[in-house]
């Protein structure tokens, strides 16, 4: 214990359900489907009916990029303020999460960094509704989030967990997989758009009927970024997505959520703790110790070690080895 | 005489579409210094660690010209004598805490079950051992570690949490398979200091498996870069940021790096060649 917390909160595993359980023994993170318990594919036989026609739902998802009007990028995309997330643990209070602010603006890249059980995965989990929120306020695109998050939010923010080997379903096909948010949603087409995820992450379309223990860790990853831009989201938020991964995969994996972001003019808010990572994806990054915020940095001030608290320089001398050689 | 010999290393699985090796003709001497492996997954790496505790179940199979472990033969010796060595003379801490701690019993009964059984240690003195050994892996909170399941751990407290374990009985050889992976830099920085300390205090043999190069080279005094169950080069660890094998080279061109271009990064090139 430091500070009344406990170390490694930030994961906010602490006050278990059984549902929570399950996840971190190793079943399904769930994908953010929205659309509340208890429904899966059974909406495929009876979806409900779109608010608008088919085709406009492309059309509602590219509205939430505010590119051509100047009044919406004014608004940052995500407006994190003062958000703090309690767990109470054993009958004692965890603060996870204090008072963080940050503000990313579309198509922006920003990054999370510290050391384990500072907050970072934290704040995504808040985001997402997987974590409670004791203080503060979210708003995406300006408007407060909802709890609970419901569909509106999964078609706009969608997450990619750091576990592949944890966050697919062990018993569900990758078509099943990819092809549950279509069928939440009620959207068609789901035979092409199955396929076509799959070929945008670089995946054969000869494993969509595979299992997850049938691929390997970053090809799971792969499924698992597919999975999260099946509702052509605006928002990925990406916990560790290479943590678990090998030196070359990490790579492949990073030049695809490079390429995808320029590609859609994706927003990312991506948490990790190899400097080298952050800096390698992100325009800005933001400190985090102890659930709180340290040093906000832009790239460069990263790059020519221009930061002003004594955190952010230990964590900068411990990444010494991951700077650029000669 | 070096701590253990390794000859021509063999790991061969028998399964339904043929036989697949996973290690094909390892060799090394290891004294008590600090030996890394390094390599991309299915590279073998892994497997060599398991051989040398011949932890490697049928239909999996370990053959070699030879294997011996302080003068005595690893390689034929029995189970009961393999059972012996495994805990107080060598150890290995595995790579994924999810899966390699009992997820229904305490962190606490696990790290004081090897104390009370094998070496018939009273149960406040185990616990005592046990606190202690968590306390040396730094983790803070130790009576609360003691206590909990390993499921309410962090990746990084989990892997802290079997590094302890595995010091516990004081082992003259550890194998460590990726013991810091899930750690962030600054708490690897310690990790790294007990396991340093363990070695030029107490004369431990260290095989540091990695896929971590700047680690290893860092950290470690030799390295072997393994491909396809094969060696390929074997250096001292000062060096192996300037190595010569374009494999190696490979595996240390696809990190980015700091203040580096923001480019796609390279991908690995793998040549067959280079495994025969």
């Amino acid at each position: 214990m430091r500070n009344g917390r406990v170390d490694g909160a930030g994961d906010g595993y602490r006050n278990c359900s059984l549902g929570k359980l399950a996840r971190n023994i190793g079943f399904a993170s769930p994908p953010l489907v929205g659309g509340g318990r208890g429904r899966g594919l059974l909406d495929r036989r009876n979806p409900p009916t779109p608010a608008l026609p088919t085709g406009g739902r492309e059309g509602r998802c590219r509205n939430l990029l505010p590119r051509n009007s100047t009044l919406v990028r004014s608004v940052p995309l995500i407006e994190i303020t003062n958000l703090s997330v309690t767990f109470a643990a054993n009958g004692r209070k965890v603060r996870a999460v204090e008072d963080v602010s940050l503000n990313v603006a579309a198509q922006e890249s920003f990054g999370l960094v510290g050391e384990s059980g500072s907050g970072k995965s934290t704040i995504l989990r808040a985001i997402c509704g997987l974590a409670p929120i004791s203080a503060g306020s979210i708003r995406i695109n300006g408007e407060p989030v909802k709890s609970p998050r419901g569909r509106a939010f999964s078609v706009q923010v969608q997450m990619v967990f750091q576990d592949p080997y944890a966050s697919l379903h062990p018993r569900h096909t990758i078509d099943r997989c990819l092809s549950e948010p279509l069928a939440i949603h009620g959207i068609p087409d789901t035979d092409q758009r199955v396929m076509t995820a799959l070929t945008d992450v670089g995946l054969p379309t000869s494993f969509r009927f595979r299992y997850p223990h049938q691929l390997s860790g970053g090809q799971r990853q792969r499924v698992a970024i597919a999975r999260a831009l099946m509702l052509k989201p605006a928002i990925l938020l990406l916990d560790e997505p290479t943590s678990a991964l090998d030196a070359s995969v990490q790579a492949e994996v990073l030049n695809l959520l490079s390429r995808l972001r320029t590609e859609r003019g994706l927003t990312f808010l991506m948490v990790s703790h190899d400097l080298a990572v952050i800096d390698h994806m992100c325009d800005r990054v933001l400190v985090m110790q102890n659930g709180r915020a340290v040093e906000e940095l832009t790239r460069d001030a990263l790059a020519n070690a221009r930061m002003k608290t004594a955190y952010a320089r230990t964590l900068f001398t411990a990444s010494a080895d991951r700077m650029l050689q000669g | 005489m070096s701590l253990l010999s390794v000859k021509n290393l063999r790991v061969t699985f028998n399964t339904e579409v043929g036989v697949v090796e996973a290690v094909r003709g390892v060799s090394f001497d290891l004294g008590r210094e600090r030996l890394g492996i390094v390599g991309e997954s299915g590279s073998g790496k892994t497997m060599t660690g398991r051989a040398v505790l011949r932890l490697i179940r049928p239909p999996g199979r370990i053959d070699a010209d030879a294997m011996t472990f302080d003068g005595q033969d690893i390689l034929n010796a029995s189970e009961a004598q393999m059972r012996a060595l495994r805990g107080p003379r060598m150890a290995m801490v595995m790579q994924d805490p999810k899966f390699s701690l009992n997820p229904v019993m305490r962190v606490g009964a696990q790290l004081m079950e090897g104390l009370r059984q094998r070496d018939r240690v009273g149960r406040a003195e185990a616990e005592a051992k046990a606190v202690a050994a968590l306390d040396a892996v730094q983790i803070r909170d130790p009576d609360r570690v003691m206590q909990a399941y390993p499921h309410e751990l962090s990746g990084g407290m989990g892997q802290r949490v079997m590094i302890a374990m595995m010091l516990i009985p004081n082992p003259d050889l550890l194998i460590a398979d990726e013991p810091t992976s899930a750690l962030d830099v600054t708490v690897q920085a310690e990790v790294l200091a007990i396991l340093d300390a363990l070695v030029r205090d107490r004369g431990m043999g260290l095989i540091f498996i990695s896929h971590d190069l700047r680690l290893v080279a860092r950290f470690c005094d030799r390295v072997l870069v393994m491909y396809k169950g094969r060696v390929v080069e074997e250096l001292a660890a000062k060096d192996l940021l300037h190595a010569k094998h374009p494999y190696t080279k490979g595996l240390l061109n696809c990190l980015p790096r700091i203040g580096g271009t923001r480019g796609p990064l390279p991908g690995l090139d793998r040549n067959a060649e280079w495994a025969s």
